[in-house]
């Protein structure tokens, strides 16, 4: 009854209730009625190429171990921010690392599918870390070199389109690298994603360090404290830790951008989609597999978002 | 008086990032030699001999024509400049127009426009611009039916060759418009004077020169379109994509700029007694947008900068015509630095424009 009276309690409501319920109808039945004509055996044939790649069948348990190991240390670390209740969580990380690095050593040309995506995402955000909190620091000094640096590096690889960078280190790196040595396609595309991620990083770090109160270093430097201990135990964590949902937030909008890679011909998710797409057998199958592609990203940004709430509320962001 | 010390830093630290730079430099260089094409923009002024599937460019002594593929490069790639900002404006006011309308329906007190607005901005929020792209170009325009079959709905007409729609123009009733428009601004301190004053001059325009707009309907000939403005495919696919996409952001921004006016705001607007959309309109909004401006101008830079996945769907966009430019040409180098520093530009301009209007709006304050 609350529900009809929230849905027609005055005119101008009901027309807006009508009109988003006669929209919802037509949009289902269409949904539906494609839905059940669709043919999905592209989807369910090729599954296994979705989600690994190339990988020979032989091969693809060490990618689910490669998985299951990165889940434990994700796991072990929340436990270590007593986001999740574990006996030894440290133990978890250490084992999760352990066997993260055994199943590591996969042919890097085979890599694909979701896990290109997945792995490409994260390592990009470890790497990009310490040069962002780098950069970040730098913008702040006193030194005004350096503070101009950071600045132009910032805001010049916030200027241009990903694309560029990607295409920068796609056709332009060979120039710049000695005679002979060659990086394969996705060290070069880790390359640029890191570099970018780098900058964005920069400026979120960048706003927690600005929240932390002038007080806080003149507190611990009278303290007897370094500069250097200062920033490390003191200004660091509580900047890291304002900064938390940012950073997720940067994280899943990378996760999201590794799919350009598919445009330089590396087979990630949406380039294992579009050489499906490009077998003889399923042309005109567009529809469905875009769909299936949109719920699975959908699926891990949900996912991580997930985490990184879990996170926040074990940091007790917005509580202290 | 800066200490030595300090001194001593940046020199290295300069002097660091100084050598890195010059050993890239010269490494570029020395292959570039090697491979017999020598670091230089002259390519610029070379003919480009291929051809974009839509786009106008300018030809000293001839002013703004299309593009032809007998122009240079450089002309080449200030079509696809041009054709990168009508995607850009038009995908601005697009996004901010509907991410507003988004962001009321996730405010909304109807549980039906709040859930859709929330459903709508999380899909488009947590999937990919490039997923979303292809789904508009493959999925959906060009799955249209054919020209000779093409689909005639609400006086436009669609089909896989692109969308006719009917054209919007000017009239000479739109100076009745201006005129209005200018008496209200003119006396907008005065409520009624400008209101009244500028209906009678709109309704006076209309009486003696007519409708301020014309509307010429979607003419789809034999062959191709007769009347009404075409958008092809490609274009359609971008335009409807990066407004998508950004609208979405656009919303969630909006939606936190409401929400982050004090509730004690809209309860002392109320004791004063204002109406709702008194409220809304004079208390409320004005302190939203100030909160709004900066993360905005964000979503704006993201949106000037996403229109270069038109590479994706073949819209000759500035960088898919510098990735033809670099093919042809072997320029990669040269062509990509210049691509570069215009995005660059045109992100700094936008931020421009967006903080004078922050400064305009913000608060001045000192501590």
């Amino acid at each position: 009854m609350r529900l009809f009276r929230a849905l027609f309690g005055s005119p101008g409501n009901a027309l807006v209730s009508l009109v988003l319920l006669s929209f919802l109808f037509l949009l289902g039945r269409s949904l539906v009625l494609w839905a059940l004509g669709a043919e999905w055996r592209v989807v369910g044939d090729n599954l296994r190429y979705f989600f690994v790649g190339q990988l020979p069948p032989g091969m693809t348990w060490r990618a689910y171990g490669l998985l299951g190991a990165g889940l434990l240390v994700v796991w072990g670390w929340l436990g270590l921010l007593r986001a999740a209740r574990l006996p030894r969580p440290g133990l978890a990380v250490g084992v999760g690392l352990v066997l993260f690095l055994l199943f590591l050593p996969l042919p890097l040309t085979l890599w694909g599918g979701l896990l290109l995506s997945l792995l490409l995402s994260l390592s990009a955000m470890a790497l990009a870390f310490p040069l962002g909190v780098a950069l970040a620091l730098g913008r702040q000094s006193r030194l005004p070199a350096v503070r101009l640096l950071s600045v132009a590096y910032i805001e010049v690889v916030r200027g241009v389109p990903l694309v560029s960078l990607l295409f920068l280190a796609f056709v332009t790196l060979p120039l710049f690298l000695p005679e002979g040595v060659r990086l394969p396609q996705v060290v070069r595309a880790l390359l640029a994603f890191t570099l970018f991620a780098a900058a964005y990083l920069a400026e979120n770090v960048r706003g927690g360090l600005q929240a932390i109160p002038r007080g806080q270093w003149e507190a611990a430097l009278s303290l007897g404290l370094t500069p250097f201990q200062t920033l490390r135990f003191v200004v660091l964590p509580q900047a890291l830790r304002a900064v938390v949902p940012a950073l997720v937030g940067q994280y899943i909008a990378l996760f999201k951008d590794t799919s350009l890679v598919a445009l330089i011909g590396i087979l990630d998710l949406m380039g294992v989609a579009r050489a499906v797409l490009a077998n003889p057998q399923n042309v005109g199958l567009e529809r469905e597999v875009y769909l299936f592609l949109g719920l699975v990203y959908l699926a891990v940004s949900g996912v991580f978002s997930y985490l990184g709430r879990r996170v926040e509320a074990a940091l007790g962001l917005g509580k202290r | 008086m800066p200490r030595l010390r300090d001194l001593l830093v940046q020199a290295m630290v300069l002097g660091l990032v100084a050598w890195g730079l010059a050993a890239l430099w010269t490494t570029a260089k020395a292959r570039m030699a090697a491979q017999g094409i020598p670091f230089s923009f002259a390519f610029l002024s070379q003919e480009a001999g291929f051809s974009l599937s839509e786009g106008i460019t300018f030809a000293p002594g001839e002013g703004f024509r299309p593009y032809q593929p007998s122009d240079t490069y450089l002309q080449a790639l200030l079509a696809g400049f041009l054709n990168t900002l009508k995607v850009t404006l038009l995908g601005l006011l697009g996004a901010t127009l509907l991410g507003l309308l988004l962001a009321l329906g996730r405010l909304s007190a109807n549980p039906l426009a709040r859930g859709l607005s929330f459903a709508y901005v999380e899909a488009v929020r947590n999937t990919p611009l490039l997923l979303q792209l292809f789904v508009w170009y493959f999925a959906i325009l060009l799955k249209l039916p054919p020209w000779e079959r093409g689909i005639a709905f609400a006086g436009a007409f669609l089909s896989q060759r692109g969308l006719l729609l009917p054209e919007l123009a000017l009239a000479p009733g739109a100076w009745g418009l201006v005129l209005a428009g200018v008496w209200a601004w003119a006396f907008r301190r005065r409520g009624l004077l400008a209101r009244v004053g500028s209906l009678a001059l709109f309704l006076a325009s209309w009486a003696l020169l007519g409708p301020p707009f014309s509307v010429r309907p979607a003419v789809p000939g034999p062959f191709g379109p007769l009347g009404g403005i075409f958008l092809s495919p490609e274009y359609a696919a971008l335009l409807i994509g990066v407004t998508l996409y950004t609208s979405a952001f656009v919303a969630e921004v909006v939606r936190g700029a409401i929400l982050a006016v004090p509730k004690g705001q809209w309860e002392a607007a109320y004791a004063l007694g204002l109406s709702y959309p008194d409220t809304f309109r004079l208390v409320v909004l004005p302190q939203a947008v100030r909160i709004a401006v900066p993360p905005l101008a964000n979503q704006y830079l993201n949106l000037a900068k996403n229109t270069s996945l038109g590479v994706a769907v073949g819209y000759p966009d500035l960088f898919s015509v510098y990735s033809t430019v670099a093919n042809q040409s072997g320029r990669s180098l040269e062509a990509i630095l210049l691509v570069m520093a215009v995005y660059l530009s045109l992100s700094l301009s936008i931020s421009a424009l967006v903080n004078g209007y922050n400064r305009r709006v913000a608060l001045r304050w000192k501590l």
